[in-house]
């Protein structure tokens, strides 16, 4: 499907004006793995989803792996259903008048046995919903029909999935349920997805690259874990602020259930019940405000892990807090403190000390 | 049973005459009412007006009009006898195009409605799935969309079973061609045949009643998507 010579890339030239605001973002995405559209309500997230998809109509150009979907210097526009894409949309849609199995078959039976690339058993195992395909979409669960309509949009086999907030109209306990079948998907099929979402910890668990987006601009975009450390973006602010750290189990400590994570910056280590296999890759979530800092190699501390770091940038971050931007051995950790600490350790660009890291989430 | 088969002829000539009718205005207001629904044209207003005109105005104006429009001087009428048709006055399918002028809002209006609650977002869902216009179209608005045709159809029906002033003022009194019902029970009165129109009247009551009964049980349910 995608040429063969060229890496994999979706790249777009939107121009849309509305009423109130105008999107005009050059967007140029790997074609594989999840890319995150980032940013607060209003921003043009949805509406630069929309107009890949073709559903709003914006001036510009849309080439996904190498294949022409628009190009209005040329005249050429594809109606959305032949673009062969699949589209989650932030509420489930799902098709009143069929079931389950009905809503899965629709995309499904419209495509050329040709293009055929995940299978409907595939797409149902992927979401766990093989015991819902008799079911009326008005006897589902908020979570179930989330997952129905992502398995909907799977089984047509779309070249590219686009997902608009996909879990921003369910509460925390459908998100936790609807979140492991998203990351199973990253693992499991290989389709790229953009992501259109203004929830933090949902970019850092499944995005591997991120745009931010601001006022119907591109802010910034690049892989997600540079973005999220960088001081002069948003994201970096605030008690939400966190890096993600891409590591290798080197041990599993069975009796301490204490998991051992090797790293560019050293090692981390964090209970875990899980057994992991050493050499399995895990990606942690760092939170700046569960990092401290220390001149000296700590002793004597509860805390395990102690990271060498070299402070590459900091910033006032709120009243009397400071964010400190890290780079430990080309991995980029952030830690939130307070101003007084930040001078009585004379920070500065270039200072070299220990990192005491308190806490860390697993990605997966 | 007091019905003569003047009588018999009126009904039936009643049901086809209903019947062509809501099955045309089916068809040619359904894409009118999809416009309706999704246009933000400064024409929606004027045409929404136009289409709810025949709910207002006396059934002798709008008989009246269509008279002039399509008689041998109206522009309808130059058409029809251009074609080689002759003029639709006085004949059956003059009423058939009179009948759908009169029951119009009733086929448009509940079309519009159930378009407007179907919204674009399941079409937009269809689209992505890969299902193109026509697709879409039976696929979705359709069977979503059902409860709007029925009613539309069953109002369309009943409204123009009930017909009687575009009839007179545009079809006469033909029988076999163009008395339906209504007018053979005006005709009975006339004639001062009361228990002759009273089995047609109080069949006319029955059917109404019926009809908007039947529409109750037809009223879509309060579904969640």
């Amino acid at each position: 499907m995608s040429p063969s010579q060229a890496a994999p890339s979706i790249d777009a030239q939107l121009r849309l004006e509305r009423a109130d605001f105008t999107l005009d973002v050059t967007l140029a995405l790997p074609g594989r793995g999840i890319t995150a559209l980032f940013g607060p309500s209003g921003c043009g997230k949805t509406s630069c989803l929309r107009s890949l998809a073709g559903l709003d109509r914006a001036q510009g150009l849309v080439v996904v792996n190498g294949e022409v979907w628009q190009d209005d210097a040329r005249g050429l526009w594809l109606p959305t259903h032949r673009r062969g894409l699949g589209y989650v949309f932030q509420e489930a849609s799902l098709f009143p008048h069929l079931t389950v199995r009905g809503n899965i078959d629709y995309g499904l039976r419209r495509l050329p046995a040709a293009r055929r690339a995940v299978a409907l058993d595939q797409a149902v195992a992927l979401l766990g919903i093989g015991a819902l395909m008799e079911r009326r979409p008005e006897t589902l669960s908020g979570g179930e029909r989330q997952r129905v309509a992502i398995a909907r949009a799977l089984a047509a086999s779309p070249r590219v999935l686009l997902m608009d907030e996909p879990l921003a109209a369910l509460d925390a306990q459908r998100k936790a349920e609807v979140m492991p079948y998203l990351e199973a998907l990253q693992r499991g099929l290989d389709i790229p997805v953009i992501y259109v979402s203004h929830a933090q910890d949902e970019v850092a668990r499944l995005a591997a690259h991120l745009v931010l987006l601001r006022a119907g601009r591109v802010e910034a975009a690049g892989p997600t874990a540079d973005l999220l450390a960088r001081l002069d973006l948003p994201l970096a602010h605030g008690d939400t602020a966190a890096t993600v750290v891409a590591g290798t189990v080197l041990s599993h400590d069975a009796t301490d259930q204490l998991t051992t994570v090797g790293f560019s910056g050293g090692q981390l280590q964090f209970a875990s019940a899980g057994h992991r296999q050493p050499g399995q890759s895990l990606r942690l979530r760092v939170q700046a405000r569960d990092v401290s800092l220390a001149l000296a190699l700590p002793q004597g501390s509860s805390i395990l892990n102690a990271v060498a770091v070299r402070v590459t940038a900091l910033q006032e971050d709120g009243p009397g807090q400071v964010m400190v931007a890290l780079d430990a051995s080309g991995t980029s950790l952030l830690a939130r403190i307070t101003l007084r600490s930040a001078r009585t350790l004379e920070l500065a660009p270039g200072r070299t000390l220990w990192a005491q890291v308190k806490g860390v989430a697993v990605l997966g | 049973m007091h019905l003569s088969a003047e009588d018999w002829t009126a009904i039936g000539l009643t049901l086809k005459l209903a019947g062509l009718t809501t099955a045309l205005l089916l068809v040619l207001c359904t894409p009118l009412a999809w416009w309706l629904a999704h246009t933000r044209s400064r024409w929606r207003g004027p045409i929404s007006a136009v289409v709810a005109l025949p709910l207002v105005l006396p059934p002798t104006v709008l008989g009246f009009y269509l008279l002039v429009l399509m008689g041998p001087a109206g522009p309808l009428g130059a058409l029809t006898q251009s074609m080689g048709l002759g003029t639709l006055p006085f004949t059956f399918a003059g009423l058939v195009v009179g009948s759908m002028a009169y029951s119009l809002p009733f086929a448009v209006q509940p079309l519009q409605r159930a378009f407007e609650t179907l919204g674009a977002r399941p079409l937009e869902v269809a689209a992505t799935l890969g299902a193109g216009p026509v697709d879409r179209f039976f696929t979705i608005v359709l069977p979503l969309a059902r409860p709007g045709f029925i009613t539309a159809g069953i109002l369309s029906f009943a409204h123009t079973v009930g017909e009687f002033g575009v009839v007179l003022m545009l079809g006469g009194n033909i029988p076999g061609v163009t008395r339906v019902v209504s007018v053979q029970i005006y005709d009975h009165v006339e004639a001062l045949e009361y228990a002759q129109a009273h089995w047609l009247a109080g069949g006319m009551v029955a059917f109404s009643f019926t009809v908007l009964l039947a529409l109750q049980w037809w009223q879509p349910e309060r579904k969640s998507p």
